[in-house]
């Protein structure tokens, strides 16, 4: 099976021009098998969570926390609402076509590009400044929290530390969709000069035909690789069991018995006080 | 590029004497097959080496593909039907005549004599950097050629370039869309029938084909119903030669008279986008109005609304408004024909 194409410029040379399609239904088939290995795994996981009394004892001794506890503000929500359409509309205009539903994709394509582009530059500055920026990164003080997540997997009882705003899965699904991101708007919004759009003009030549393909390549790679991506996103967010998150994305809060159950209150501090509250440190 | 015209790359040759047979081959080869019509497209394509079949299927035996014949007041004409054929037969030249000045005027006499009604339907385009086997977006690639600042694209489109600029060489076809011709495909899952303005696709739905044919299909039949028989009908191709030579912009016609004004029309351009463009808001425009100086200009005005030529080829715009303008009004060169 072919992972890549290449093809020979005027020049004479070899060079890449695309992914293989062959790479897009390798994707969708990991994305499926995940979600199947992984709700398998789950009927059987031994997962650990905060006993019931221990949350009661929580609850009882933290009652100054208010009753809903702000998660995501109304920005947060509607840029998250705003991407997951655009993505939508993204992968559906470049993938149904591949999977033989022809329709004339590509201004539909660019058109959400540019909304999904425009969603992350809001959402890279509203996350520097109004939102605690680094709660939704991954790094070595994570490791405990890692290693205590194992161990509750395999059924043990560990006092160690839950995860703060972010679960440690969310974080590390953000990282990589943040790599796949960055390369496909950098590379999509340079592929535009090679379509006709009342924005650029047309410049073909803005590149040699190797950078070029390397731009269609890394476009295709991030590409196929969203379409697992957002399997895993959403098979995820239809889970029961994290109900009470995909919820808080809709609402915006979480309640205070959710909030000490799943959460290490000094990793995320919340100021008490009233029916309902933002986290310290959050506009 | 590698162009190599004497010698064919080696593959093995099939000549089936049934749909059936040819059919059955093509499911078993996919792509790596060659459908055969005439071969004035086919041929081009082997000797410059830029197509590499493992199996060539020529269609020229199966004689159930050939030949012309009544309809309910229509026609049906087989896909391997020789040109010649189509531009010599009573019944052609008495009820649509407009189809036998298409195919007159395609190429010369020789290729008319060898090339087949299907075949000149259902041919690739002639973009130069395409057919030079440049890795273009049509080729499989990631850019077109004839479209970047330098290109050399006087003969490519000026409607609906999506990525690819090139256009669609059929002088027929525009005839077939203005006749309103079905197109009778079969494949293994049986056959199927389609417009003929539904048979060619555009390169934003589908940028390394022409038509809707998939590699284990063949165009069987095209059916032209009696609808325009016996209508008033204008053709008329600009080519650089006078002789064998693809349209730089062709223009196809069928009109019912409703008393002394235009009634039913239909208005078609070929080669200027990469399929054959029907006017339909000119054919709604002119319907009821006299056919004279005022609304010829009209209608050459609406036909060009949209056009974007690329660097060389603006002179296609008032070429096709000009057309469009003879094809309602008439002129010396071009006549109308019923």
């Amino acid at each position: 099976m072919d992972l890549l194409k290449w093809g020979r410029s005027p020049w004479g040379e070899w060079v890449l021009t695309h992914v293989s399609w062959n790479l897009f239904w390798a994707s969708l088939f990991a994305g499926v098998l995940f979600f199947v290995a992984h709700a398998s795994y789950m009927l059987f996981s031994a997962h650990r969570k905060r006993s019931s009394e221990e949350t009661d004892a929580l609850e009882a001794a933290r009652a100054d926390l208010p009753a809903k506890i702000e998660r995501h503000n109304m920005s947060a929500r509607l840029f998250h609402w705003v991407m997951a359409a655009s993505m939508f509309v993204l992968l559906f205009t470049a993938f149904l076509p591949v999977a033989g539903i022809r329709f004339p994709w590509v201004t539909w394509h660019w058109m959400a590009g540019l909304v999904f582009t425009v969603s992350i530059l809001f959402h890279i500055v509203h996350a520097s400044f109004f939102l605690d920026f680094w709660s939704i990164w991954v790094g070595p003080k994570d490791i405990p929290e890692f290693k205590a997540e194992i161990l509750r997997e395999l059924g043990h009882e560990v006092p160690g530390p839950k995860s703060g705003k972010y679960p440690l899965g969310n974080r590390l699904y953000h990282l990589v969709q943040v790599v796949a991101g960055i390369v496909v708007i950098i590379t999509g919004v340079l592929m535009m000069s090679r379509v006709r759009t009342p924005l650029f003009t047309r410049n073909p030549y803005l590149f040699s035909d190797f950078t070029w393909g390397l731009t269609y390549v890394g476009h295709g790679l991030a590409g196929v690789g969203m379409v697992g991506l957002v399997i895993a996103h959403v098979y995820f967010a239809v889970r029961p069991e994290k109900w009470w998150i995909t919820k808080s994305m809709i609402f915006g809060y979480i309640t205070r018995r959710q909030y000490l159950e799943h959460h290490e209150p000094d990793r995320w501090r919340v100021a008490g006080g009233g029916s309902s509250a933002k986290p310290a440190g959050q506009a | 590029m590698a162009v190599i015209r004497d010698v064919i790359p080696a593959f093995e040759l099939y000549q089936p004497t049934s749909v059936d047979d040819a059919l059955k081959l093509l499911d078993r080869y996919g792509t790596d097959a060659l459908v055969l019509a005439g071969g004035l497209d086919s041929m081009d394509w082997l000797k410059d080496r830029l197509k590499r079949p493992k199996v060539v299927v020529d269609l020229g035996q199966i004689a159930d593909l050939r030949g012309v014949s009544d309809l309910n007041g229509g026609l049906e004409i087989g896909a391997m039907t020789p040109l010649t054929e189509v531009v010599r037969h009573p019944l052609v030249r008495e009820r649509f005549s407009l189809l036998m000045q298409a195919a007159e005027l395609v190429a010369s006499p020789q290729i008319r004599n060898q090339g087949t009604i299907g075949g000149n339907v259902s041919q690739d385009t002639r973009c130069w950097y395409y057919r030079g086997g440049w890795n273009c977006y049509r080729a499989g690639g990631n850019i077109c050629y004839a479209d970047t600042p330098t290109a050399l694209n006087r003969e490519h489109a000026i409607f609906d370039a999506d990525r690819c600029v090139a256009v669609n060489p059929s002088d027929t076809a525009p005839a077939l869309v203005a006749l309103d011709a079905v197109m009778v495909i079969r494949g293994p899952n049986g056959e199927r029938v389609v417009n003929a303005e539904d048979y060619w696709v555009g390169p934003g739905i589908d940028i390394t084909r022409m038509n809707v044919l998939a590699p284990n299909e063949l165009l069987v039949r095209i059916r032209i119903p009696a609808t325009f028989a016996g209508a008033q009908f204008y053709f008329e191709k600009v080519r650089d030669r006078q002789v064998w030579d693809f349209p730089l912009v062709n223009v196809a016609a069928a009109i019912k008279p409703n008393g002394g004004n235009i009634g039913e029309a239909r208005l078609v351009v070929n080669a200027v986008a990469a399929k054959p463009r029907r006017l339909r808001n000119v054919e709604a425009a002119v319907a009821g109005k006299p056919r004279n100086e005022e609304t010829a200009k009209m209608a050459g005005d609406m036909a060009i609304v949209g056009a974007l030529p690329l660097r060389h080829n603006a002179y296609k715009v008032p070429l096709m408004r000009n057309l469009v303008k003879r094809a309602i009004r008439g002129s010396e060169g071009g006549t109308w024909t019923s």
